[in-house]
């Protein structure tokens, strides 16, 4: 496995190193991944990573996984010159078109290798992309044909940053050819992760069912009304596994900002949900507005009186007991 | 005279170039250049001001918690509100976990692999630090991997998930903590001490905070310590004599760090000689002589960025920070010298200036401070009381968010007109440190401490050059953001 830096914070290679009872290390030598070189961990620096990466992209070196984190910056004016890779002379993009071909599997770590991500956001200045997309649309720096050896697009394991998770299972099941197209969605994710919602699995689903909603960052109540949360709309098994031991974004008091969605950057006014009428814009994926709208108001309607209260307080002020007997 | 280009300098966080000049086995001058710009200044423009609080983190995924606070101060400064008291000790919770895990990851994953190097197979510590130290397949990594790990897990129960979270607002932090999570939190506290108290300092933790001097840092390592990774690293340096390598031309600055109500844990200040000075903020400008950019005004409430490729005589995309005309050195050595902690000041003293040595174990001496200091923030939440309040941002106005990242001295700056963002700058901890040159030839502290830097028969290959550059912790994602 080769993994390259391109228009990046890092913050994919700190999410995947979270991983493992015996660090990653230890995790990819159980998968029997051997890393070539990686920017932030390899020994080899200067000439000797060079001679490395010459020797994949001659195709020397056979190479099964390659790895990218970042956007692919294509700026200024077609130049790439944004990102150059110290000491080569040679433009970030340039290597990517160069080594991705050798690759028996091409994956995009991140949002910003499969989409574009932040980078892309407006004005995007410096012409930023995914690997093989640019938002939800097609193309993107290697283009919408390219196919790895295999046979296979590039794999997005979208996310800003994904799930520690998300990375190391994408590539032991590529390291154990366990990986067929129609494991993929629509946008390339791994449907592993990406076959359910951000949503599914939130504590505050109490909250959404009787749309008993906070007013304000860290109230309990459902973050989708006000405070512009997309789990509804946004892919991720995120309430499904704990981030860092317990927590998700939700879990954490703050609205999922659909940053496994293409385009996601261009969200104006994160935390605040736009509505027309009072209704929300943006809807549950596959919610009739109609009918969210009727659900809505009986579940409002029928909400207790514990629940509305809890949903603008920062911790449960109303326990659950019987609402009418003797007590339990 | 030759000139060699380096790179890519790896480990660095980031991609990095370093030209040298080498002439008679020593380094006659250094261009360092940052390598990558993805405009996030440009991005934030034109968006309301909360929208900062999602962009701007992700200017780095390293040390994302201290870029959200910095965002958040200056949204605080901006509204003219505090936050309440238990926000701002949630804060400084995740704020030090995350400092200390940056600490870490350098020692461990970015530094010490470099001593494993075979061109070190000649020394009598080459077998031992290659066993322990050899990157990716080091014993090192398999302790400390999950160390870190674990530790991260405060930012589960605290901001939801690492890096990149939102919990870090203007007015506080968004999950309250309860009576259990306090618990849980001060037992992963617990757990990475019995860590640091094994692997990388073999003694309690009271021992290392204990240290005041060269002579007890020496005594440590020849004594109770000796088998730590730290002595490791201490022994290393003497051989190799670290405390003469990478001297930093000064003077050194910190805004300070973990503000509190009863004021911030590290002071803030600048640190010239023997004289630590206030910061003056209107004292900070941005020089773009040798930059990819376009010519601005200095300071950042007025700069503009605006890049320019083809600029003749540019050589990186960072711009290059002054204060007063100076490049300050910033990180866990400045921070250390300006608080004033006895031990620091005796190697500024025995060593005349910022080294390799010195800034490795301010580092260190920072893991041991902030890892005590978690516990007693901890014990200090008030779990009854509110962990957020709401702060209105006004349409209009400017406002700074001074704060230290792990690697030194942050700020962000904002300018709001009409409800949105008019102007954003970002001035990073590597940004000072990895600057180029400005107007007046006045080289960045890295290009300082490389010129004159011995590096015998094997030029830009010579093993010193990754120890000076990777001292300073550089960050380059940031560095131009």
């Amino acid at each position: 496995m080769v993994w390259l830096q391109a228009g990046s914070c890092g913050g994919c290679t700190m999410a995947a190193i979270e991983h493992g009872a015996t660090g990653w290390f230890g995790e990819l030598k159980a998968f029997d991944v051997d890393l070539l070189w990686h920017p932030s961990l390899s020994e080899e620096t200067g000439d000797e990573a060079l001679a490395i990466l010459d020797s994949v992209a001659n195709g020397e070196t056979p190479l099964d996984l390659l790895c990218i984190e970042g956007s692919l910056l294509r700026g200024p004016d077609g130049s790439g010159l944004f990102n150059r890779f110290g000491g080569s002379g040679r433009t970030m993009l340039d290597w990517v078109r160069r080594i991705a071909p050798r690759a028996r599997y091409c994956v995009a770590v991140g949002s910003c290798a499969a989409y574009g991500g932040i980078p892309a956001g407006a004005p995007n200045p410096t012409d930023a992309c995914g690997l093989q997309y640019e938002g939800a649309f097609p193309g993107g720096a290697l283009g919408e044909d390219f196919r790895s050896r295999s046979g296979l697009p590039v794999i997005n394991v979208a996310g800003c940053a994904p799930h520690p998770g998300w990375i190391i299972e994408t590539i032991a099941a590529l390291r154990m050819d366990d990986f067929a197209a129609d494991d993929l969605d629509a946008l390339g994710r791994p449907k592993f992760y990406a076959k359910t919602l951000a949503h599914h699995g939130c504590e505050r689903n109490e909250y959404y069912e009787f749309k008993a909603s906070a007013e304000k960052l860290s109230d309990l109540g459902c973050l989708m009304e006000h405070l512009g949360c997309k789990a509804t709309q946004a892919v991720g098994d995120c309430n499904q596994r704990g981030w860092n031991g317990s927590g998700s974004c939700t879990h954490g008091g703050y609205p999922c900002i659909a940053c496994t969605s293409p385009g996601f950057e261009a969200t104006r006014s994160f935390l605040e949900t736009p509505t027309v009428g009072g209704i929300p814009v943006n809807l549950p994926l596959d919610m009739p507005k109609a009918w969210f709208v009727a659900l809505a108001a009986l579940s409002k309607s029928a909400t207790p009186k514990r629940v509305s209260q809890n949903a603008t307080s920062d911790r449960v002020v109303q326990e659950p007991r019987r609402a009418k007997g003797p007590e339990a | 005279m030759t000139r060699t280009v380096v790179g890519p300098f790896n480990r660095v966080e980031g991609d990095l170039e370093v030209a040298l000049e080498i002439e008679d086995g020593r380094i006659a001058s250094a261009e360092v250049t940052t390598t990558l710009y993805r405009g996030y200044e440009q991005l934030l423009g034109g968006r309301t001001p909360l929208d900062a609080l999602v962009i701007a983190p992700r200017v780095c995924g390293i040390c994302s918690v201290s870029q959200s606070i910095a965002a958040a101060t200056a949204l605080r400064e901006l509204a003219g509100g505090q936050a309440v008291d238990n926000g701002i000790l949630a804060a400084n919770i995740a704020h030090a976990a995350e400092n200390v895990a940056d600490h870490l990851t350098h020692f461990y994953l970015f530094f010490m692999p470099d001593f494993a190097r075979a061109e070190y197979s000649d020394r009598r510590w080459s077998e031992a630090t290659t066993k322990r130290f050899k990157a990716v397949s080091g014993e090192a990594a398999r302790e400390v991997l999950p160390a870190r790990r674990r530790l991260l897990e405060m930012m589960g129960v605290l901001a939801g998930k690492w890096p990149h979270s939102l919990a870090f607002q203007p007015g506080g932090t968004t999950r309250a903590v309860g009576m259990g999570e306090r618990v849980q939190l001060l037992g992963l506290v617990a757990e990475f001490q019995t860590f640091l108290e094994g692997a990388l300092f073999g003694v309690a933790l009271d021992d290392i905070l204990a240290l005041e001097n060269v002579g007890e840092l020496d005594a440590f390592a020849a004594g109770p310590g000796r088998a730590s990774d730290f002595a490791a690293f201490l022994r290393i340096a003497a051989d190799l004599r670290l405390e003469a390598a990478g001297c930093g031309p000064g003077p050194l600055m910190s805004f300070g760090a973990y503000h509190g109500v009863a004021g911030p844990l590290f002071a803030r200040g600048l640190r010239a000689g023997d004289e630590v000075l206030p910061v003056d903020a209107a004292a900070i400008g941005e020089d773009v002589a040798h930059s990819w950019m376009r010519e601005s005004a200095a300071h950042p409430f007025e700069a503009e960025t605006i890049p320019a490729a083809q600029k003749p005589g540019a050589y990186s995309w960072a711009k290059a920070p002054r204060y007063c005309g100076k490049a300050a050195e910033v990180g866990a050595f400045a921070r250390q010298a300006v608080d004033g902690h006895p031990l620091i000041l005796d190697l500024l003293r025995c060593d005349g200036a910022s080294t390799v040595r010195g800034r490795v174990v301010a580092r260190m001496i920072e893991v041991a401070i902030l890892t005590h200091a978690l516990g007693g923030w901890l014990r200090a939440l008030r779990l009854k009381d509110a962990f957020c309040h709401q702060l209105e941002i006004p349409p209009e106005g400017r406002a700074a968010g001074l704060v230290e990242a792990a690697r030194g001295a942050l700020g962000h700056w904002v300018v709001a007109r009409d409800g949105v963002i008019a102007r954003y700058q970002i001035i990073a901890p590597t940004t000072w440190n990895f600057s180029p040159r400005d107007a007046s030839g006045r080289p960045g502290p890295l290009e300082g401490a490389l010129g004159g830097l011995e590096v015998g028969a094997l030029g830009a290959r010579a093993p010193i050059v990754q120890h000076v550059v990777r001292s300073f912790d550089p960050c380059m994602v940031c560095t131009a953001h």
